[in-house]
């Protein structure tokens, strides 16, 4: 049986989880072109870096910070990938060296943040400008499109003539590696304490710096594979790759019911909400709307992701002190 | 209970018939309670038995589901504390609510301070008059300073400075005193007195009992969410109130076992941090238990929090059982099996939105593990059976601890950390907000893990605690450890002499 901030939480991922099916059941049965394999394979394809990147930033946010670098660190990687590409390297050596250098990224943002005492959104938003800074003085205006094919293949193609792409099977590993991480482990468990209060979680003997660091280190790995994905993807690996996705991450993880203050939400309730707005895209492309409109749904959903597991925990306050 | 009587004057503020839940648990029912111009009032109850929500009731937080606040002999809705304020009750609540960022001034004076032209915040105006109040108060804390980082005991005394300034007419008061030692205490009662002679109607919690027959007249008991009894003080004892509190005659409230002690377990030498405490030096016994006693701001909380490795030292050196412990590591100092209850449960003994359950659990994330997961089952267990050993009054222990009284809540920081086994223990203020019935129940467990071999230092602000459980006491003054007292030598006298400086070691 779930505590009273998880029963809330749970709540809204149901919610949340609710919203996704009857969004996929209209969209099935309303909008052409949705039903079909090739265009859900777009969709799940299209959704797979907000995905990734959402895995470690719900445990981030769960504990109490944020990262925005991680678009730019995904950038940086691909843009590293595609120089060095040119320089004739073997794809299997770069690819090693662009995770290692998204854990750079990432180790960076988290000495910043634990070391100094800074808060992580001025880090972050720092090493976002500057992260993307470098990746175009490593690859100017290139765009390198000549990975080798079973890669690319292997990025963009799908399962025979299923709706699922081959990147998704990794992924759900990932995923249940993230769900067993924060909901059964107890690294998890004192993310969720250091999120909710850090001073508790220290005088109970929590290495809160630590657990932030690691934190902070992986979603450097993890931004930096989304950036390699994107680039193969995509089959294009340019300096702006993946501009402005940290903004469809956090929008994607606070609409889930990750709470902005630390300390609540489910890694599914995230993911949940990921897929939602993966969704809402696609219908929008299917139905032409303009990538500008676009732009404000997902800005409006941001905010109603924000209040609405606000309203949801007042209606339950109001009515537990009503009852009985 | 009798209604007003037709001589005498009529009750300042009253409930009538009051009821009020939360969902499953009835905190109040058909109270009434009458409190008259120029009387201190004591209230009086177990942990959970209702006197925070009374409380609370009174002052506009809660809204009573069944019967009537009355101002005057009038009935009132308040719908918010900023109502009953406006109507001259001030009301200091159990847990200070201080604004951190703020000064202590700012706190005082919040969104009514004095005003020079053009509407700008006269701060002199502001600085003086807390200095003022401080002074009252006998208390050197300067106005200016933020209040973030003050203890516990200086929070309670900007909340009593905060109530006080209102100059109310009525003055709620929900265990003031449970951080103060005894000369702060006296400060206070003498304050109340000057108020109770002017005319103001004073209600008043605290487990201390003695602190109740000191200062109150009539005394109203609840047990259970129920009204027991409201009765003049007058010719009752100490004995008598608590048998209207428990419902049955209570064991001995110091049950100390005399122990031989064993090896050092807790070697504390040259300890020191700048402009903090200096060059502290003591050892702890297995077996032993060692007061720690000084005035507020002595520097005994900090010198626990340094040698649990919240705070860093800048000289000198701890050890646990022949380990030195690592500077600033709160892990390593567990698992030498070292364990801190400190003062504050709610900003540091407790993750306030988890349950009773995890927050227990937090201090067995590496034990209750099977296979790098977390044992659920384990965990539920060693949980539950704390909560029921320190007999932790809730409904459910997946409840969040934020529904449990303040009495309840410190009982799950000592569970949380006893259910760590530790070999050395540390306890700040550990019966602070605790009843006089498991306050025994807690001296008892205390004497009992001493008895297992443990080393306990006791830190508390409750002088008639350190004397009647430990076997020797430590006294600070300053940042300096200023005495050793063996138990035998140890009285309020001694204790108090060195603790205010007026005797070296
Ligand atoms: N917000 C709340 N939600 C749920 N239950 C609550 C809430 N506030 C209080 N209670 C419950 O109401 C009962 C009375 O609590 P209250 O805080 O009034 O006790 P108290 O007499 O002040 O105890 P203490 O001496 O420990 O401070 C307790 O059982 C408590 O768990
Ligand atoms: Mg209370």
């Amino acid at each position: 049986m779930a505590d009273i901030s998880l029963s809330r939480a749970v709540r809204w991922d149901t919610v949340v989880g609710a919203l996704l099916i009857v969004v996929l059941l209209f969209s099935f049965g309303f909008v052409d072109g949705f039903g079909n394999a090739l265009n859900l394979s777009f969709l799940i394809g299209n959704t797979l870096p907000i995905a990734l990147i959402a895995l470690p930033m719900t445990l981030l946010v769960v504990s109490g910070e944020i990262d925005l670098s991680v678009a730019s660190t995904a950038g940086l990687s691909g843009a590293v990938m595609g120089a060095l590409w040119n320089q004739g390297m073997a794809i299997e050596t770069i690819i090693p060296i662009c995770l290692l250098l998204g854990v750079v990224c990432g180790l960076v943002n988290g000495l910043l943040v634990t070391k100094l005492g800074l808060p992580s959104l001025a880090v972050t938003i720092g090493t976002l400008a500057a992260y993307r800074g470098i990746a175009q003085i490593v690859l100017g205006s290139d765009a390198v499109t000549d990975f080798p094919a079973q890669y690319l293949d292997f990025a963009s193609g799908r399962i025979g003539d299923t709706f699922i792409p081959y990147a998704f099977l990794p992924f759900l590993v990932l995923l249940a590696i993230a769900v067993v991480a924060l909901h059964a482990t107890p690294f998890g468990r004192s993310l969720f304490a250091i999120g909710a209060s850090e001073e508790a979680a220290r005088f109970a003997g929590i290495r809160v710096k630590r657990q932030k660091l690691i934190l902070f280190t992986l979603t450097g790995l993890m931004a930096s594979l989304t950036g390699i994905f994107w680039a193969l993807h995509y089959a294009s690996a340019r300096y702006d790759n993946a501009t402005g996705l940290e903004l469809s991450v956090v929008a994607a993880v606070l609409l889930g019911g990750i709470d902005f203050d630390g300390g609540k939400g489910t890694l599914g309730g995230a993911i949940a909400g990921v897929f939602l707005l993966g969704a809402l895209q696609n219908v929008m492309s299917l139905q032409d709307v303009s990538a500008q409109s676009q732009i404000v749904v997902t800005g409006v959903l941001l905010v109603l992701s924000v209040l609405g597991p606000r309203v949801a925990r007042q209606i339950a306050v109001v009515r537990a002190q009503s009852s009985g | 209970m009798t209604h007003p009587s037709t001589t005498g004057p009529a009750p300042v503020l009253a409930l009538r018939d009051v009821s009020k839940s939360f969902g499953a648990v009835r905190a109040l029912r058909d109270v009434s309670l009458e409190l008259f111009p120029g009387e201190v009032h004591a209230l009086a109850g177990e942990n959970g038995a209702g006197k925070s929500t009374l409380i609370k009731t009174l002052a506009g937080v809660h809204r009573p589901d069944t019967g009537q606040v009355l101002l005057d002999g009038a009935p009132v809705a308040f719908h918010g504390p900023g109502d009953a304020r406006d109507a001259g009750i001030a009301v200091i609540y159990q847990e200070p609510t201080l604004f951190p960022d703020l000064s202590i001034a700012e706190n005082i004076y919040m969104g009514r301070r004095p005003r020079r032209a053009l509407g700008r915040i006269d701060h002199k105006a502001t600085h003086n008059a807390t200095a003022a109040l401080m002074e009252r108060l006998g208390v050197e804390l300067d106005p200016d300073r933020p209040a973030r980082g003050l203890s516990i005991a200086d929070q309670q005394i900007v909340e009593i400075a905060k109530a006080l300034s209102f100059d109310a007419r009525v003055l709620i008061m929900d265990e003031p005193t449970a951080a103060l030692t005894g000369s702060e205490v006296a400060r206070l009662f003498g304050v109340v007195r000057t108020l109770r002679e002017q005319g103001a109607a004073v209600l008043f919690i605290s487990h201390r009992l003695e602190e109740i027959f000191e200062i109150c007249q009539r005394v109203t008991t609840l047990r259970d969410g129920a009204w027991i009894a409201s009765e003049p003080l007058d010719g009752m004892t100490e004995d008598d109130l608590v048998r209207r509190m428990v419902g049955r005659d209570l064991d001995e409230l110091y049950p100390k076992q005399e122990v031989e002690p064993g090896e050092v377990a807790l070697s504390v030498r040259r300890l020191t941090r700048e402009g903090v405490f200096t060059d502290v030096s003591f050892e702890v016994r297995h077996g032993e238990i060692v007061g720690l006693a000084g005035l507020v701001g002595a520097g005994r909380t900090e010198v626990a929090r340094a040698i649990f490795g919240i705070d860093r030292w800048d000289a000198g050196e701890v050890s646990v059982r022949g380990r030195a412990l690592v500077n600033g590591a709160p892990s390593t100092a567990m698992s030498a099996g070292l364990a801190l209850v400190p003062e504050d449960r709610r900003a540091q003994g407790l993750v306030m939105d988890m349950s009773i359950e995890r927050n227990i659990g937090l201090t067995g994330l590496r034990t209750t593990v099977k296979a790098g997961l977390m044992d659920r089952g384990a965990e539920r267990s060693r949980s539950l059976d704390w909560a029921v050993r320190l007999q932790v009054k809730y409904a459910r222990i997946a409840d969040t601890v934020n529904t449990l009284s303040g009495g309840n809540q410190q009982k799950v920081v000592l569970a949380k950390w006893l259910a760590t086994g530790p070999r050395v223990l540390i306890v700040d203020e550990p019966t602070r907000g605790i009843d006089v019935g498991t306050k025994a129940e807690v001296h008892r467990l205390l004497s009992q893990l001493a008895a297992d071999g443990v080393a306990v230092l006791m830190i508390s602000s409750d002088l008639p605690e350190i004397l009647g459980m430990a076997d020797r006491v430590l006294v600070m003054h300053e940042g300096r450890l200023t005495a050793e007292i063996p138990r035998s030598d140890a009285t309020e006298e001694t204790v108090m002499a060195a603790a205010t400086g007026r005797a070296a070691a």
